[in-house]
């Protein structure tokens, strides 16, 4: 177990009580000392590394800093800027000790342009606030209600929660329900977004709002009325595609070869997987809006008593299927402060696809450049978050982990930086993932026990429950203090993984 | 005794060849297990792509496959996908002998024999006019 013992961390002795202090460790918000690489820096890092086919494969190639490192910056200098015409032929390897680079490599850009930019640096998401989110109804199948209407409650209450009016929003990201959205809210001119939102579209929708195209912006999405043949599994999870179709493929199967493949590799046991997916229900039972609410308790032998789906997942390790929709709206910093929700900062994300999902074989080594392989999908996106973010996995306060199955969450902090590769099974034993625990785990029940309303509203759902864990508003397994919260979706099965970083403040 | 795994029955879906996947279901129809190699950087590319995954170039030929890999991961199903399906049905990706991927269901095998590095083969079951689907079996 290589995680720094968070705890130990986050107390320090006073007498005989002991006090939790906060762990992040910031530089201050603007002057040399900053910690954080200027964005120019970053991007022209990573176009460099690219150009070179790859280069120097530390896992830190965009100019990450390991852990360590965030935790205890030094004092480090300004950039060396040198002159304009160094060319890129001259450009400094990765520091050895495998952390940032803090030289500019964008030889387009003048000495003292490059100064302004750092000076001024500071990345552009935490000017962004999530200030809304409410959740529908959320059941099995809800009687009297399809996708639209129910996405049009969750919108209400979205809009009830921030005190808000349809005229405030200028942007809508509802995946098919944005066109319609503006129409019936008559907030035209808006802008608009039409994947399915996840934590892309939010991402997407933050960026909209810092690069100045709107500033508020409604983020919903719902399902209902469209998984009907029950004697199959639900559509989403069996897309067609010539080369998966005639044999039997659907999510479960997918994410099994990517579990089974880690089982092969590091001895993962159906235990370990049973203790997640008994950790995860056991959220959801206590919690009065789950779907699932008053199922369990559970324990690992409950799940693994449950019918085996695809080996080695029992039903218990899988996602449900029900109906529901949710809904966010993200503002600018300064319009937050106009409104009645505590904001939600979004600290960092990033997202990481390796290809379409449910198409080809879900291979764990399946690779991009340097070795990256879909096994640890998410790793790269993490990197870039935490970089964002200025902080590190220990930083995490509550991991509002995607829980498609029970092996998912055990991958992520595999990927994320948690601990060691081939030792999340371990990792997530004796209560650390629970509730009290060193990093408690999808704290609503997640797909598997609060609502799986369709094919990607459950998405949204985790950066819910993560802002709402900010907010201190949970009404079951709250996290006291809860100050960075780390949100994902996807999974090795469907080749991509998502995330966002939270925070009640920015760097 | 274990159940034997057997191949599916007509009345499953079947896949809809694209223009550049329709050689590799042309080779099915023939027994023969047909994959890409491409003729400027010489890599394979599978399954069927309309260019090279390692240099993107759209210079691609057809070579034709041993068949004869080991399992890399494997799956038993015991929840069909639709009801069309008859279970348990085993899904495994397998690594050819030439280094390429492929996902199939196990046959001609006992259901609790699958294993990761188990030797297999291609064996070809025609379930329609247009179709003839690769599966694999042990190679022994």
């Amino acid at each position: 177990m290589t995680s720094a013992p968070k705890e130990a961390k986050n107390q320090v002795q006073t007498g005989p009580e002991t006090t939790r202090v906060r762990s992040i460790t910031r530089m201050p918000s603007k002057g040399f000392t900053r910690h954080s690489p200027p964005l120019f820096s970053l991007f022209s890092w990573s176009g460099n590394k690219r150009r070179r086919g790859g280069g120097q494969e530390n896992g830190l190639w965009w100019g990450v800093a390991p852990v360590a490192d965030l935790a205890a910056p030094s004092a480090r200098p300004l950039p060396v800027t040198g002159p304009a015409t160094t060319t890129p032929s001259k450009q400094p390897a990765a520091p050895p000790d495998g952390g940032i680079d803090w030289t500019c490599h964008n030889t387009s850009i003048q000495p003292a342009r490059r100064l302004d930019i750092y000076l001024v640096a500071k990345h552009p998401f935490h000017d962004v606030a999530i200030v809304g989110i409410a959740n529908s109804e959320q059941a099995r199948i809800l009687e009297g209600h399809d996708s639209t209407t129910i996405t049009f409650q969750a919108v209400h209450r979205v809009l009830a929660d921030t005190g808000l009016s349809p005229s405030d929003i200028d942007g809508v990201a509802a995946g098919p329900f944005s066109g319609p959205l503006t129409y019936y809210m008559r907030n035209g001119p808006s802008w608009r977004h039409y994947m399915a939102p996840s934590i892309p579209t939010i991402l997407d929708a933050a960026s909209a709002i810092a690069t100045g195209q709107c500033h508020t912006v409604l983020v919903a999405h719902g399902s209902a009325g469209v998984y009907t043949e029950r004697a199959s599994t639900a559509p989403w999870t069996r897309p067609a595609h010539e080369f998966v179709v005639a044999y039997g493929m659907f999510t479960a199967a997918e994410f099994a070869l990517i579990a089974q493949r880690h089982m092969h590799m590091h001895g993962t046991t159906p235990e370990q997987l049973a203790t997640v997916a008994a950790t995860i229900r056991n959220n959801g039972h206590v919690h009065p809006d789950a779907v699932y609410h008053g199922r369990g308790p559970f324990t690992p032998d409950d799940i693994l008593a449950s019918r085996m789906v695809s080996d080695p997942f029992h039903l218990l390790d899988c996602a449900m299927t029900s109906e529901g929709a949710c809904a966010l709206i993200l503002t600018t910093r300064e319009r937050a402060r106009d409104l009645p929700t505590k904001p939600v900062f979004i600290l960092g994300g990033a997202c990481d696809s390796f290809g379409p999902s449910y198409q080809h074989p879900p291979a764990w080594d399946l690779a991009g450049p340097g070795g990256r392989n879909n096994g640890y999908t998410g790793r790269w996106a993490a990197q870039k978050s935490f970089a964002m973010a200025e902080l590190g996995p220990t930083d995490v306060d509550v991991c509002e982990f995607y829980d498609p199955f029970s092996f998912e969450i055990i991958r992520q902090f595999e990927a994320y930086g948690f601990c060691e590769e081939g030792e999340g099974g371990e990792f997530i034993m004796d209560g650390r993932i629970g509730p009290g625990g060193q990093y408690p785990v999808t704290t609503d029940g997640g797909t598997m026990s609060f609502s799986h309303g369709g094919a990607a509203v459950q998405q949204l759902q985790r950066v819910i429950r993560g802002v709402e864990q900010l907010r201190g508003t949970c009404v079951t397994s709250q996290v006291p203090d809860a100050q960075v919260a780390m949100c994902s979706n996807g999974g090795a099965g469907a080749l991509f993984t998502d995330v966002m970083l939270l925070g009640t403040e920015t760097p | 005794m274990s159940e034997i795994l057997q191949p599916q029955s007509p009345g499953i879906p079947l896949p809809v060849p694209t223009l550049y996947s329709q050689p590799y279901w042309d080779g099915c129809k023939v027994a023969e297990l047909r994959y890409q190699r491409c003729r400027d950087c010489g890599a394979i590319t599978m399954d069927p792509a309309p260019a090279c995954s390692a240099c993107f170039s759209t210079n691609l030929d057809w070579e034709v496959s041993t068949g004869e890999g080991e399992v890399y991961s494997w799956t038993t199903v015991w929840r069909p996908q639709t009801p069309a399906f008859t279970v348990p049905y085993v899904a495994v990706i397998v690594t050819l002998d030439e280094g390429f991927w492929l996902l199939a269901n196990l046959i001609n095998c006992p259901v609790d024999a699958v294993h990761v590095g188990m030797r297999v083969k291609t064996t070809f079951v025609e379930l329609s006019e247009e179709i003839t689907l690769p599966y694999f079996e042990p190679a022994d």
